[in-house]
């Protein structure tokens, strides 16, 4: 029954993705079907990277109210971003290539991920206001450490920080995508390993350790590869802080079930269309000045502030 | 214990104003002074204004948070979690927008009701919220602040005057002479008025029924305070830009030093306000020297290192 | 049988467990008494390896919890505390289907699906199967975790003062249910009890403690004495002999 829900939202995708593709499009069909076949691609890796990433921390955290970029992930991989234009000089940086620069980036998140938020997530049951607090203010720290940095940094070399900060669902970096989407599919795929084990662990430690399961490292692991799906999306579409929290919202209501097995799935083809199809409506069918990520983070704005107020963790 | 306490903040302050006076892109030293009218030109025009705009707006915004506490019954409250400095930015946003020939003094005007407007909506909430879960309400004021922030951004994003609304949201000093900063002095009429009923504030933070039974006019106090700090926040981000967690880091470092009792704390909370965005501006005025950078940044990052700190600082054990 | 041997146990300055050193032979239930603070729920933590081992050694016939693998030790012992909350909202036959995880890693075969089936008649929660967590009574969801903790199939059920919260018919509902546990299906009982009275009346041994220390063990006739309870309980309490059993006399 559940999976047929599943097949819906599926199809849903499939809509999105052919008005995306097809709508309003003139000229060289073989060209506008190249160059917009490279922006679905970014598009449906970043709402995959996303969802999954979002849905996985509030597993390990047991709540429905935090996601990575609420607690500021995306902030902190920004920072570190500019740390490294910072420490190597503009120059240096261009000096690597994209691979190596967002492979340090992501053992820099990695790192912090590990150490900052792996102490800090066995106080969700107890405490989520704190946590919830804290993740917003690491967000103000992040970003105005990275707004610090970018002015100590020459304004010759701050060019180059710019250019690759400047992502947006509007423009992707080709380059990095090669090597995106691999990485994408490789964290998501180490997820779906651990999909029976995610709803045990979903149950809270101590029903987690009685079932058998090593609670620490299946943690640890989890949180990498959270933290490999958030330098994914990051590095390719900039933050957008309640997209994630909307679109793990919008599974759960769909799919009224526990299992991970639905739950990742139905979340990533629910990102998949609001970004996919919003992004479609939008910029083709109505081409209104209304950039679709202010309008996902109005949404996801109201749907956190409604789970404050309701105080549910269910 | 408290006397030590107020001489070395005092005195910090002085010591910190003064090398305000002396820091700045052109180098210019004390004995300068005595010499050349170029140098009192200097001061005049520029570093005494910025240095007194600095110490106005640290002391007078750290008064706003310790009123919005009493007001909200909660310790985390200030300007920028209640939506407060947001609400600000929206009205002079609208007040640029539908009557940019009016003086300067009505928009500001406009942008103190605005303030007080979303202050008033803010504490209705809070009032729904449980007792129990006393976080809930910065949390709750920093989403109300992000989304009146995001209608303020979309806005002014459709009518192309992005480039204001990111001063307004994000205080620097740079812009401060002589003649465009004398409202600040408003802002601090305005904590001078809170310092006089400063025993009332204090009763108004016990609540509402403490309040009446002690024979305070309950809701005329409220109004007094939503006016002190709705004027107080719109000056500040009119003129300044808004700089987050002054109102919250000071008044809670006041309280475990000196208590609640606000007659005497809150010149003590004025003038570390004052103190610490002083630090915090001459600190961006020389890391960088001579460019500068923004006290609003400065402030985001120490502001949130304190504020992490009062988050999870075990508070002193009684016994 | 559970060898507990030398556990001490501190948390921060304070210490919690002075070393405990216990046999627990298989079989019957055993009851854990004492005031608050006597480190019942520590113990019981560490005997889950829910917490640490901080010094000593525990073991179920012969597997160490320290050094054996969790999921040796998941079809070995099985806890139940007293935080009833889950994190995810399930139905009544998907929690108790989690307590086969141990054995089949989440996919489920028939012979688990009969044991699931056998838990849900053994707490009559047949008509409930389907119901979600929180559609619920406290009555009704103590007994599906104390189901799920049933197919388990564990040798060993640790419980956390399950009869905390419950109307007085399901609480002894509950203490009958350990009794057939214990009888019928050959399970090792370990459950901490709050009113001693319980104890008394269902369990084959009790053990007290107090203040992080092992006070008194014996059967309930052998404990259920004024100078043992007051040894434990630190208050002088009147034993009164009830239908064949002891009670303690507390409430005046």
């Amino acid at each position: 029954m559940a999976e047929r829900r599943l097949i819906w939202l599926a199809l849903g995708l499939i809509v999105a993705v052919l008005i995306f593709m097809t709508w309003g499009a003139r000229g060289n069909w073989g060209f506008v079907l190249a160059f917009r076949g490279t922006k679905l691609l970014a598009l449906l890796v970043v709402s995959a990277a996303i969802a999954v990433s979002t849905v996985l921390f509030q597993t390990i955290t047991a709540n429905r109210i935090l996601t990575p970029s609420i607690m500021g992930f995306d902030a902190l991989f920004l920072l570190f971003q500019a740390g490294l234009v910072f420490v190597l000089g503009g120059f240096g940086v261009t000096q690597l290539s994209s691979g190596l620069r967002f492979g340090m980036e992501f053992a820099l998140l990695m790192g912090a991920a590990l150490h900052l938020f792996g102490t800090l997530i066995g106080a969700a049951r107890h405490d989520i206001h704190r946590l919830v607090l804290t993740g917003i203010i690491f967000g103000v720290l992040f970003r105005s450490l990275t707004s610090f940095i970018e002015r100590l940094i020459d304004p010759n070399e701050f060019a180059v920080v710019q250019s690759s900060s400047f992502a947006s669902f509007n423009s992707f970096d080709a380059d990095l995508l090669r090597y995106c989407v691999p990485l994408c599919v490789l964290g998501i795929a180490a997820a779906w390993h651990y999909r029976r084990e995610l709803d045990v662990i979903a149950l809270g430690r101590d029903h987690a350790i009685n079932l058998g399961l090593n609670h620490k490292r299946i943690v640890l692991i989890i949180l990498t590869i959270i933290a490999l799906l958030v330098s994914v999306s990051t590095a390719l579409a900039g933050p957008v802080t309640f997209f994630g929290l909307l679109v793990a919202s919008l599974a759960h209501l769909v799919m009224r079930s526990h299992r991970h097995a639905l739950l990742l799935p139905a979340a990533s083809l629910c990102a998949g269309i609001v970004l996919v199809g919003g992004q479609a409506i939008t910029e083709r069918v109505l081409s209104l000045s209304v950039p679709l990520s202010v309008a996902v983070e109005f949404l996801g704005g109201l749907v956190f502030l409604t789970l404050i107020l309701r105080g549910t963790q269910r | 214990m408290s006397l030590p306490v107020r001489s070395a903040t005092l005195l910090a302050l002085l010591a910190l104003a003064a090398a305000s006076l002396f820091v700045g892109v052109i180098d210019m030293a004390p004995s300068q002074l005595l010499r050349g009218s170029e140098a009192l030109k200097l001061m005049a025009v520029s570093r005494l204004p910025r240095t007194l705009a600095v110490v106005l707006t640290g002391a007078t915004l750290a008064v706003a948070g310790v009123i919005m506490q009493m007001l909200a019954r909660n310790r985390f409250v200030e300007p920028t979690t209640a939506g407060t400095g947001q609400s600000a930015a929206l009205g002079i946003l609208l007040a640029t927008l539908y009557a940019p020939g009016a003086p300067l003094v009505v928009k500001m005007g406009f942008a103190s009701l605005t303030a007080l407007l979303g202050s008033g909506i803010f504490l209705l909430i809070v009032r729904r919220l449980p007792v129990t879960q006393p976080l809930l309400v910065p949390l709750v004021g920093l989403v109300y602040g992000a989304i009146i922030g995001a209608g303020v951004t979309f806005l002014a994003y459709r009518t192309d005057l992005l480039q204001y609304v990111s001063i307004w949201l994000n205080g620097e000093f740079s812009g401060v002479i002589a003649g465009r900063y004398e409202f600040l002095f408003v802002s601090g009429i305005a904590a001078v008025i809170a310092y006089l009923a400063a025993d009332r504030f204090s009763i108004l933070g016990l609540g509402r029924d403490a309040s009446i039974s002690l024979g305070l006019n309950y809701n005329q106090m409220l109004l007094l305070g939503l006016v002190v700090v709705s004027v107080i926040t719109a000056l500040t981000v009119v003129n300044i830009g808004m700089i987050p967690f002054v109102g919250l880091v000071v008044p809670n470092i006041a309280s475990r030093l000196l208590g609640d009792n606000l007659r005497s704390s809150l010149p003590f909370v004025a003038a570390s306000g004052a103190g610490l965005v002083l630090v915090c501006d001459i600190v961006g005025r020389i890391v960088r020297h001579p460019y500068e950078i923004p006290v609003g940044t400065v402030f985001g990052v120490v502001g949130a290192v304190i504020f992490l700190w009062l988050l999870y600082a075990k508070r002193p054990s009684h016994g | 049988m559970i060898e507990i041997e030398n556990v001490s146990h501190h948390h921060g300055h304070q210490q919690v467990l002075h070393d405990i050193t216990l046999t627990v032979p298989k079989g019957g239930v055993t009851a854990l008494v004492g005031p608050n603070g006597a480190g019942k729920s520590t113990l019981l933590s560490l005997m889950a390896r829910l917490q640490t081992l901080q010094s000593g050694r525990i073991s179920f016939d012969g597997l160490d919890v320290s050094m054996t693998r969790g999921e040796e030790l998941a079809r070995k012992l099985a806890i139940l505390r007293q935080d009833t909350q889950l994190g995810a909202r399930v139905t009544v036959r998907d929690l108790v289907g989690f307590g086969r995880f141990p054995h089949c890693r989440g996919r489920m075969r028939g012979e688990d699906h009969a044991a699931v089936d056998e838990a849900l008649a053994a707490f009559q929660l047949e008509a409930l199967e389907h119901r979600f967590l929180d559609q619920l009574s406290g009555g009704q969801r103590q007994r599906a975790m104390v189901a799920m903790s049933f197919a388990q199939a564990a040798d060993y059920l640790l419980l956390d003062e399950p009869l905390n919260n419950l109307d007085m018919s399901f609480a002894r509902g509950l203490m009958h249910q350990l009794r057939t546990l214990a009888d019928e299906h050959g399970r090792t009982i370990i459950v901490v009890i709050h009113e001693i009275n319980y104890a008394s009346a269902h369990a084959d041994r009790i053990i007290g403690m107090r203040d992080g220390r092992l006070v008194a063990q014996g059967t309930p006739p052998e404990i259920m004495e004024a100078d043992t309870l007051e040894a434990i309980f630190g208050t002088q309490l009147r034993v009164q002999e009830v239908e064949g059993k002891r009670m303690a006399l507390h409430y005046a």
